[in-house]
């Protein structure tokens, strides 16, 4: 929608993700691994959950399950009540969980404006010159305007996510996963993307369901985080966040950020060590 | 917008690069005419390229064809008729199957191994096929033609969207896309330079193929002006015959890389 950074809107209550049991084994080999156990989690409207565990064990399993790419194999990923996968239906990948991806998936081919207006189009929602000119305001409001003609390859990669988390909000989605897309950014890069996206998370006050394995980015982003064990991943942790918003990034030196930091490191650490010790390739 | 599309810089010229490339054509022709000149093995059979030029630029030339003469233009004409059409048929054809059997597991599976069969059979063993089912020397040949260009085309742009990346489509589905979307707005986009690398090489394949054709089955063309002289024993005109085939294949991928160009801007600026 043209207006989806504006807080106030109707809709700005829908979002609820509730993950029920979920359970994906996959049978590459003949041998069945069990990537997530009975992951059960309640995501409020509105909520930024980051769930935090090593890589390769299981996280983007769950994050496809909710976007529609991989069936379930057990238990309910359901969306304002509806849902969306379980172990007998498997909604398709929608514009109402959209995802940003780890590697960037900007059409290298199509302009930063058509790549945004992208979605509208294909929607049919509205016609394509109405898209095209919701994508550039939208693109003007975040401060994007004056690349909006170029391509992709031409910008640095911190700006293309910026592009990317644009190209997903339009669409007004329920809920945004998000699958460690600042993993490829060096750290002053991904500090600055951080603050980046929690000024449009504040301006659209949408769920959002974020995948990491850097401990301060969870932290410092999130409502809620999720400490996810490894080789099944299963909720391990729950950590409510209380800093305040809007966040700046003098708070990741601050005494409160630390002690949070203190309460769930042990938590990742066991993960990340049982993760270091089965040294298994990734599962997708 | 406010701001004008910035141009890409010029590039600048490298005469480094047109130096050497020079000096290559000098070191070639300086070998042909020394190897002639000391009838080095039998190449005092062929002619120099003094003679060639001269013949090549002659009002009245000895053996019937330059630059000034008619049915040089006409052998040109028709073969670039040939090859273009079936360069046009084989993309045509090639393109949307190539799609198909890239994008579809079920069309690869049923057709892929058939054509991989197929492909290895080189177009001068399609000669007497050809001949004997197709009516007229013309559309035999344009068969020949057709046939290696077509399988480059298929191969290349099956390898295209098998390449595309996993993510590219599974933003596209996440954005609300149906399949048809993803085909037009990922999948033939993603696909495009594979299909231009592919369309490149159709494109030289399809010249020696119609060549080959035109020797066995032709009546004018550039292939038939170099067998014909050959009989008649006019080396100077075989080897402008060559010379003119290489600058006119030259001339046919340079289009098909300019238009690669202009399609895929994307990936220059």
């Amino acid at each position: 929608m043209a207006n989806a950074l504006e807080p106030s809107r109707s809709t700005a209550k829908d979002g609820a993700l509730s993950l029920r049991g979920v359970r994906k084994v996959y049978d590459p080999h003949g041998t069945s691994v069990v990537a997530v156990d009975d992951w059960t989690l309640e995501i409020a409207a509105g909520e930024f959950v980051v769930v935090v565990g090593p890589s390769g064990c299981g996280k983007t399993t769950l994050l496809n399950g909710i976007a529609g790419f991989d069936p379930i194999t057990d238990g309910e990923i359901a969306l304002d009540g509806a849902t969306v996968a379980s172990a007998s239906r498997s909604l398709r990948p929608g514009a109402d969980r959209v995802v940003v991806f780890q590697n960037g998936s900007l059409f290298p081919w199509k302009t930063v404006l058509d790549n945004v207006a992208y979605g509208p189009i294909v929607q049919r929602r509205m016609s394509r010159a109405q898209a095209l000119q919701a994508a550039r305001s939208f693109l003007t409001r975040v401060g994007l305007g004056d690349i909006a003609d170029a391509y992709p390859r031409k910008l640095s990669s911190g700006v293309q996510r910026r592009v990317e988390m644009v190209r997903a909000l339009i669409n007004d989605p329920k809920v945004l996963l998000l699958d460690e897309p600042f993993r490829a950014l060096d750290a002053i890069a991904r500090g600055i993307m951080h603050e980046e996206l929690l000024k449009l998370y504040d301006a659209t006050q949408k769920t959002v369901f974020f995948i990491t394995h850097d401990l301060d980015e969870a932290i410092f982003l999130a409502d809620r985080v999720v400490v996810s064990t490894c080789r099944p991943a299963r909720v391990k942790h729950v950590l409510p966040i209380d800093l305040p918003r809007p966040r700046t990034y003098l708070m990741m030196a601050s005494p409160e950020f630390m002690a949070l930091k203190r309460q769930i490191a042990d938590a990742v650490h066991e993960e990340a060590e049982k993760a270091f010790r089965l040294g298994e390739p990734e599962l997708a | 917008m406010a701001e004008a599309p910035r141009r890409p810089p010029r590039r600048r010229i490298a005469w480094s690069s047109l130096g050497l490339g020079a000096a290559g054509f000098v070191l070639f022709i300086a070998v042909w005419s020394l190897l002639v000149h000391f009838n080095v093995w039998r190449f005092s059979k062929l002619p120099d390229l003094l003679s060639v030029v001269r013949e090549w630029t002659s009002r009245t030339p000895a053996y019937g064809v330059s630059v000034f003469t008619p049915t040089y233009y006409a052998d040109i004409w028709a073969s670039t008729v040939r090859v273009f059409v079936a360069f046009l048929l084989a993309t045509a054809l090639g393109v949307p199957l190539g799609i198909l059997l890239g994008w579809n597991r079920v069309a690869r599976d049923f057709l892929f191994p058939l054509l991989e069969l197929i492909r290895p059979i080189p177009p001068l063993a399609w000669v007497p096929l050809a001949i004997l089912m197709l009516s007229g020397q013309q559309s035999a040949m344009i068969f020949l033609t057709f046939i290696a260009a077509f399988f480059a085309t298929v191969l290349n742009t099956m390898l295209g969207v098998t390449s595309i990346d996993e993510s590219y489509l599974r933003a596209a589905y996440c954005l609300g896309s149906r399949r048809w979307d993803v085909l037009w707005n990922v999948v033939v986009p993603g696909a495009l330079p594979y299909i231009f690398t592919g369309l490149q090489i159709g494109m030289g394949v399809a010249w020696f193929s119609l060549v080959a054709g035109e020797m066995i089955a032709g009546e004018a063309g550039l292939g038939y002006l170099i067998l014909n002289s050959y009989t008649e024993l006019q080396t100077v005109t075989i080897v402008i015959g060559m010379i003119t085939l290489g600058f006119v294949g030259y001339l046919s991928s340079a289009l098909v890389r300019w238009i690669g160009h202009r399609l895929m801007v994307w990936q220059t600026r």
